[in-house]
């Protein structure tokens, strides 16, 4: 009965078996190098060419049980699936003239087929214990002492996973401190996933200063070294797919975020990732339904941060009707509503943050209000320039950016008034809304910056969205 | 049904002279379709470069100028240009090694073989790889691009040695050695069948084998031309 059904279960759940468990005792190879092999091949699953070794000394290796040789691609009676990136859509595989199936979901990262393998080498790495790693010494709020120590006695006591449950601006990174210092004075191997590079980079160095005697890499798409041989890697979930097994701790941030809720590779690769008995943190500030619904069903842990650093509360959107927006801009005007508001801004020196739905839309909308703010620019996801421009405005060259839902998290920019134009657009679901409401207001000299939605009609996002920012100040004011 | 290219289901607009026709089998889809570019007309009558004006293109100028290279290769056909939508595609073809992707061009390379070739009757042969990089990748891509043309197939070449083309200039390209062999005689009309042409080095190199081996006249149809 239950092998009947063994299939279907393979079907619906990650299946990680086939990863070897590594070695208790074993005979080191005689190399010079091998400390920094270990170092790099350790919880990888690697292709033969990217183990930087020559035939000979890869036989003799893969005879002496230290590497072990994994098929890559499974078949089921449901069809196949990829070890490497969890991939089972029949579409995404293909076969080559010699019948070997390959996956063409993980192709980027060099083709694996059937008659290809993933290794996967046995020996642990002993990592150093550093005590008393983390140099920071600022001092957290009440909210997030709380959170911190969560996380901390989750990193201590491994094989669970927590959910943090911040709000945009909470300082989720130093609430992280306490209980990365207790896991690499344990001598553990920490991950921190990210959805975008642009975070991943800008995590480094605040990382780098404060756990200045920990070996740090951030790994990357356009990174240089991508080895991916420290004790602490700071990453993009999509670097994640070369790991099994490998870290004992792990922190992925923005968990709601796109690619991760959208690419189901990516949850697959982080699950992989995590040793057994790792603590898995989860940071977000907007959850999907799905975790929502583990929370609610205490499958999930959660811990609460409602409240900023600063302590003020979030601000709360408006809404204004704007009917007349897409009717306007088709003559390349403004709504009269937006444009009256522009005029009767309250804070005039303010940076103006704007965002709409489509590149299109940003082209124009930075066309017509050219004329009346000199001082403009817009991204977008294919801008060559857009990180150049993001850090002008930054430095408040620019007094308005015209953006696409790429701005809408990750971001700092001091004192700005939020606009969405369009709020009611398929674009800017409830979590987007949530995490564009949360760009003003973050500095304590100026936390409560104006956030306007000028719409055609309300959608259940932005009333959903504007809810639950109220709940999240409500439950800060309890704090 | 999903796009080959973007992997986007592709969806059918219904109207009323397809209500009751079955859906079209489209391997990829509207966006990914718009984006390749066909080599437009007024195009070199030798290599298939387009150009704006004139007979013959500069390059093939030269290679006609050159005694030992004159007539070597009668005409080159190719299907697309070489936009940046498919180096993308090729790149990931070729180099990464997605075999299926050729499917997406069949059409368009069946279409294009009738119009210029399906009076002859041409035996196709396709540029080979070396060992090393048939092992490497797992696929000939120019026999791939053959196996779609319904006409006989002969792998009648061998390359001797292999370093990448795409690596060399124009200059080293040219006065490199012949890399290719001939396994045996041929007596019909030939066909050459590769992926990208760029100097057309490897064509003409092939070529030349292949008329010293008999063939009274050779051909040469290319998915893309570049450069």
């Amino acid at each position: 009965m239950n092998k009947k059904f063994s299939c279907f279960q393979e079907l619906f759940s990650y299946d990680y078996s086939w990863i070897p468990s590594t070695l208790e005792k074993a005979t080191p190879p005689p190399d010079p190098l091998h400390d920094h092999l270990s170092a790099f091949m350790t919880g990888k699953l690697l292709l033969r060419n990217e183990i930087p070794l020559d035939d000979e000394s890869f036989q003799q290796m893969e005879s002496s049980d230290l590497l072990a040789t994994i098929p890559a691609i499974e078949k089921h009676p449901w069809g196949y699936k990829c070890r490497r990136c969890g991939n089972r859509k029949g579409h995404l595989f293909a076969s080559l003239p010699d019948g070997a199936v390959y996956c063409r979901n993980c192709i980027m990262m060099g083709r694996i087929s059937e008659k290809e393998h993933l290794y996967a080498y046995r020996l642990d790495v002993q990592w150093p214990k550093h005590i008393g790693a983390c140099q920071w010494n600022g001092v957290l709020t009440t909210a997030q002492q709380h959170a911190s120590n969560q996380i901390l006695s989750a990193i201590d006591k491994g094989s669970l996973r927590l959910l943090v449950w911040a709000v945009c601006g909470a300082g989720k990174t130093e609430m992280l401190f306490p209980g990365l210092n207790l896991a690499f004075a344990q001598g553990k191997r920490v991950c921190l996933a990210t959805p975008r590079a642009d975070v991943v980079q800008e995590l480094l160095p605040r990382f780098r200063s404060a756990f200045p005697h920990v070996e740090i890499q951030a790994l990357h798409g356009a990174s240089n070294d991508k080895s991916g041989s420290a004790q602490f890697i700071i990453a993009t979930t999509h670097q994640l797919l070369r790991f099994g097994r490998a870290f004992d701790v792990m922190v992925i941030d923005e968990i709601d975020a796109f690619p991760f809720h959208k690419d189901k590779s990516l949850p697959y690769a982080a699950d992989r990732a995590a040793r057994k008995t790792a603590a898995l943190i989860y940071l977000t500030a907007t959850p999907r339904p799905k975790h929502e619904r583990e929370i609610a069903r205490k499958r999930l842990p959660v811990v609460f941060v409602p409240r900023r650093f600063h302590g003020h509360p979030l601000p709360v959107p408006q809404f204004i009707t704007a009917f007349d927006f897409r009717k306007t801009l088709k003559h390349r005007e403004l709504s009269p509503k937006i444009l009256h508001w522009l005029r009767k801004r309250v804070k005039a020196d303010r940076q103006l943050l704007i965002f709409v739905p489509t590149i299109e839309d940003a082209v124009i909308v930075t066309e017509i209000l050219a004329d009346s703010i000199p001082s403009i620019t817009s991204v977008h996801a294919s801008d060559p320039e857009r990180s150049q421009k993001i850090q002008f405005f930054r430095n408040k060259s620019y007094e308005a950016l015209v953006t696409t839902t790429i701005l809408e998290r990750g971001v700092t920019f001091p004192s700005v008034d939020v606009l969405v134009f369009d709020s009611g657009h398929q674009v800017f679901d409830q979590a987007a809304l949530i995490q564009i409401a949360g760009r003003a207001g973050r500095s304590p000299d100026d936390p409560d910056g104006e956030v306007i939605f000028f719409h055609q009609g309300k959608t259940e996002a932005m009333v959903k969205a504007v809810e639950t920012i109220r709940k999240m100040n409500k439950l800060g004011r309890r704090v | 049904m999903r796009c080959l290219n973007c992997h986007e289901i592709i969806l059918h607009q219904v109207t009323w002279s397809n209500l009751f026709s079955p859906p079209s089998d489209a391997i990829i889809c509207e966006s990914c379709f718009t984006q390749l570019e066909r080599i437009s007309m007024p195009q070199c009558s030798i290599c298939a470069r387009p150009m704006a004006r004139g007979k013959i293109c500069k390059d093939c100028e030269r290679w006609e100028r050159d005694e030992s290279w004159r007539g070597i290769l009668e005409k080159n056909v190719a299907v697309f240009n070489y936009n940046e939508a498919m180096k993308n595609i090729v790149a990931r073809w070729k180099y990464r090694g997605d075999y299926i992707l050729i499917e997406m061009f069949k059409y368009e390379i069946q279409e294009v073989f009738q119009l210029h070739f399906s009076q002859q009757d041409l035996l196709l042969v396709p540029i080979p790889l070396s060992q090393e990089r048939m092992s490497e990748r797992g696929f000939n891509q120019a026999l791939a691009i053959a196996a779609l043309i319904k006409a006989p197939v002969r792998e009648v070449l061998t390359r001797i040695h292999g370093e990448k083309q795409s690596k060399k200039s124009r200059k080293e390209r040219v006065n490199t050695e012949n890399p290719f062999q001939l396994l045996e005689q041929v007596s019909k009309p030939v066909l050459l069948v590769d992926d990208l042409y760029t100097t057309g080095t490897t064509l003409r190199h092939a070529a030349k084998l292949l008329k010293e081996g008999g063939a009274p006249a050779v051909y040469s149809f290319t998915l893309v031309r570049s450069g």
